[in-house]
């Protein structure tokens, strides 16, 4: 069988969990030789060259590049999984849902306290991606196959995880991989 | 409008105890018509609080604002029940006449129109409080004319044009509420002579009135079902006291308001039971905790415990029992159904927010103050008065072995008969049906939103702790109605209702409620109904309190008796189906930048 192929992005997420991807030390060596990479920050791949196997997606959709980008991974890939807090529940950046999208604008474009007190714009260049009227978790817009929960999932848990795919095993998300404190 | 005067002549009325915190923040809330930062401040440093200590109260309860409520607050009942009386024309038309909408306040500040929770009057909805005045049976003309009252300036208790039947006349009371009573009992709706069992009591030891209670086997009317005689027994065996017996006259669970009767026809009942509790565990004190909603009783109720301390039934020496002293005092709620669960209604005792605690210890170590406290229904009190009186013996010749005696059912919904039954545990829902004239129904909810939703099938089934356990209220679902919109009106009582310490309550009950859109509105899948049962069972072993613990009831309990229905709205050859639109998502962005989403996606 040809190696498994993996793709991964991030939407409205921190990097905190790609770090984490990371975080599994020298043995991204072993990864490097188990799954073939596709369009990923990890290999700067921007755009999907062939169906892949496992996508892994961090953060929550929060505008409608997202939404693309995420609708786009669906159409790519097998098996999709959110990674982290923000892709599972739209995490810190949905603390703004609830707020209308005008008052947040006006907040952070206006009369925040970083704005520049000769005045401010609301971004409007037609080719920006459009602010969505409150934060989604992936799962709301697209099926999700599977969900690594944490913030980030530690590396161990993203470990785990794909290897247990790559070998066809079933995902067990034992009590020290989810437990946080 | 200067409030400063009222404001410092008011608190001069109360201590600085913070236990007396609600009752201030209700006499302030009545006397400006809001809570507004500068009382908050006030009461703080008067009661050596922190600000937001106030504040955290102020803000829990539903008749406390930050803002004007309005001269005339009407708090209109949105309640399932009150949904099928009619509540819709009679909330379009309290808008039409006052110019402004629920969750508002006129412009003149005038009229203030707000949603409640069920305010205790299943049996005579539409139902409204204003300014704690209830106003019963409301039709959009009867609105017009009470409006007009309202502008015309009329003093809101002169707006009740007919008082209800019974003590609802008495000069103390004088409300519109009938007592709607349809069927009295052996137990509880029958004839009481005041001091009739307290008489006899105290010719016993405290440790023969338990061992009476719990041979009757009574258990708690509340809901939970806990043996009575047990509770007091523990209660009794706790060292430091003093110790407190407290009613429980929340009664807040949507559809019940058997209470509201007993309170009404048979206070002296009610408090003979609690002065019995007081003898048996050694308690000298007893607080009545009673619903804001029935605040329009508690002048009444404070004469009838006058004239029981005036008979030598209450104070000390109580029916010549030397050494014997017990009283009462009442003390208001402020609105809150989960100030009905025991520990959060001990907590609101207390001056505080109405947030269950953690247990154990239990009331009956760690109660009121800290202090060894029984927590009881109403009717579980009276119960154990007419125990003494006529003994456990004859108690358990009534009802079912498991089940002993009677229980009050409050009857409401699609049935040409609602009001109060007493009748013997082991009833079946047919035959209930029969008596209250809603054999049609096309489901039974027993036991409040917090119950069972019992399918036409099944209505040979029993009332009883065998089967179908219920605090009282029973409501009649006729074959008209969509029984998705009264699941969906009980959802929205416990997320309205929750006090958000726990986020599988909070949270959960919420993310249940829109997967419950999703599936209804036919954009579920089957994977839908698989999560939403195995959310509901989070949800439950995740709470702290039997709020959150009985919350997706609504829920399970029509999956797991009404599946067809469900099933009839999921499409079963999908596994996935998403909702949302992005379109629409864009919007509200889109209106203020003016960018379009063929423009943002470059094309
Ligand atoms: C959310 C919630 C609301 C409750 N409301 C009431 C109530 O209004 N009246 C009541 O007697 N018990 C209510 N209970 C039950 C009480 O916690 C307690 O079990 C009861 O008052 C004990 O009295 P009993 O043993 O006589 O039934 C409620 C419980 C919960 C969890
Ligand atoms: S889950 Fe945490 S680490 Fe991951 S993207 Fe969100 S904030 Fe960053
Ligand atoms: S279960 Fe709900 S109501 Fe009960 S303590 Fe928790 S959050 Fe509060």
């Amino acid at each position: 069988m040809s190696k498994p192929i993996v793709a991964t992005a991030s939407l409205a997420g921190c990097f905190g969990c790609h770090m984490s991807i990371l975080d599994i030390d020298e043995r991204i060596l072993t990864l490097i030789d188990l799954v073939e990479f596709n369009k990923s920050p990890i290999d700067d791949i921007k755009t999907f060259s062939k169906t892949c196997d496992i996508g892994l997606i961090e953060g929550g959709c929060c505008n409608s590049e997202n939404v693309e980008n995420l609708r786009d991974f669906r159409k790519h890939c097998k098996i999709l999984i959110s990674v982290g807090e923000c892709a599972i529940m739209g995490g810190l950046p949905a603390l703004r849902n609830g707020i209308p999208v005008k008052d947040c604008f006006a907040e952070a474009y206006l009369n925040g306290p970083t704005v520049d007190p000769a005045g401010g714009i609301i971004p409007n260049d037609p080719e920006l991606p459009i602010i969505l009227d409150r934060v989604y978790p992936l799962h709301e817009i697209v099926k999700i196959d599977a969900f690594l929960p944490g913030c980030p999932p530690s590396a161990e848990l993203i470990w785990k995880a794909l290897t247990a795919l790559i070998e066809g095993k079933p995902l067990e998300l034992t009590y020290d991989l989810v437990k946080f404190d | 409008m200067s409030t400063k005067a009222p404001l410092d002549s008011l608190l001069a009325r109360h201590g600085k105890d913070p236990s007396g915190l609600i009752e201030i923040l209700r006499d302030v809330q009545a006397a400006l018509g809001s809570i507004p930062p500068e009382a908050v401040a006030k009461i703080a440093a008067r009661l050596g609080l922190s600000r937001v200590d106030v504040e955290g109260v102020a803000t829990f309860y539903h008749f406390f604002t930050a803002r004007p409520a309005g001269t005339y607050a009407v708090y209109l009942n949105k309640n399932v029940v009150a949904e099928m009386k009619g509540r819709a024309e009679v909330a379009r038309a309290f808008e039409k006449a006052a110019g402004c909408r629920f969750g508002e306040t006129t412009a003149d500040g005038l009229i203030g129109l707000h949603e409640t929770s069920c305010i205790g009057m299943n049996d005579q909805e539409p139902s409204a409080l204003i300014n704690g005045v209830v106003f019963t049976r409301l039709t959009p003309a009867r609105v017009r004319e009470l409006v007009a009252g309202m502008k015309a300036g009329k003093e809101t208790g002169k707006l009740v044009k007919k008082t209800g039947d019974g003590a609802n006349q008495s000069r103390l009371v004088r409300a519109m509420v009938d007592n709607n009573i349809r069927k009295p009992g052996p137990v509880i709706l029958a004839p009481f002579k005041s001091g009739a069992a307290v008489r006899k009591a105290v010719t016993w030891t405290p440790e023969d009135v338990v061992a009476e209670i719990k041979r009757s086997n009574l258990l708690g009317r509340g809901g939970a079902g806990f043996p009575t005689g047990l509770k007091w027994e523990f209660c009794g065996r706790e060292a430091c006291p003093p110790r407190y017996v407290v009613a429980n006259a929340d009664e807040g669970e949507p559809g019940t308001f058997k209470d509201r009767v007993i309170l009404t026809e048979l206070p002296h009942l009610l408090f003979e039971g609690m002065t019995i509790a007081g003898y048996a565990i050694g308690a000298r004190e007893g607080i009545l905790y009673l619903r804001a909603e029935y605040a329009y009783l508690k002048p009444r109720l404070e004469k009838v415990l006058a004239d029981l301390r005036a008979q030598k039934l209450l104070g000390k020496a109580i029916a010549g029992k030397k050494g014997f002293a017990f009283d009462i005092t009442i003390k208001l709620g402020a609105g809150a159904y989960v100030c009905g669960e025991e520990s959060a209604l001990l907590e609101s005792a207390e001056g505080k927010r109405g947030a269950p605690r953690p247990r154990p210890p239990f009331p009956v170590q760690n109660g009121y103050l800290g202090l060894p406290t029984t927590v009881n229904n109403v009717e579980t009190l009276c119960a154990a008065a007419r125990i003494l009186e006529r003994g456990a013996g004859w108690f358990k010749t009534l009802g079912t072995p498991k089940s002993a005696g009677t229980k009050l059912l409050s009857v409401s919904g699609d049935c040409r008969k609602p009001g109060v039954y007493e009748v013997e545990f082991g009833l079946t829902i047919n035959r209930l049906l029969e008596m209250a004239g809603g054999r049609d129904a096309q489901a039974v909810q027993v036991g409040g939103p917090s119950g069972t939703c019992v399918a036409r099938g099944q209505f040979e089934r029993r009332i009883g702790f065998e089967d179908l356990p219920t605090g009282g209220s029973i409501i009649v679902i006729g074959p008209q109605r969509d029984l998705f919109d009264v699941v969906r009106n009980f959802m929205d009582f416990f997320i309205e209702e929750s006090c958000g310490w726990c986020t599988a309550c909070r949270v959960g009950n919420t993310l249940l409620r829109q997967k419950f859109e999703k599936i209804t509105s036919g954009k579920g899948t089957r994977q839908d109904l698989k999560e939403i049962e195995a959310w509901g069972k989070t949800i439950k072993a995740m709470s702290r309190c039997g709020l959150g613990q009985t919350s997706p009831n609504p829920i399970l309990t029509t999956l797991l008796n009404f599946r067809e229905k469900y099933e009839a709205r999921v499409d079963a050859t999908r596994d996935y189906v998403s909702t949302f639109d992005l379109e629409a998502a864009v919007r509200d962005a889109a209106a203020v930048t003016g960018q379009t989403l063929a423009e943002a996606r470059h094309e």
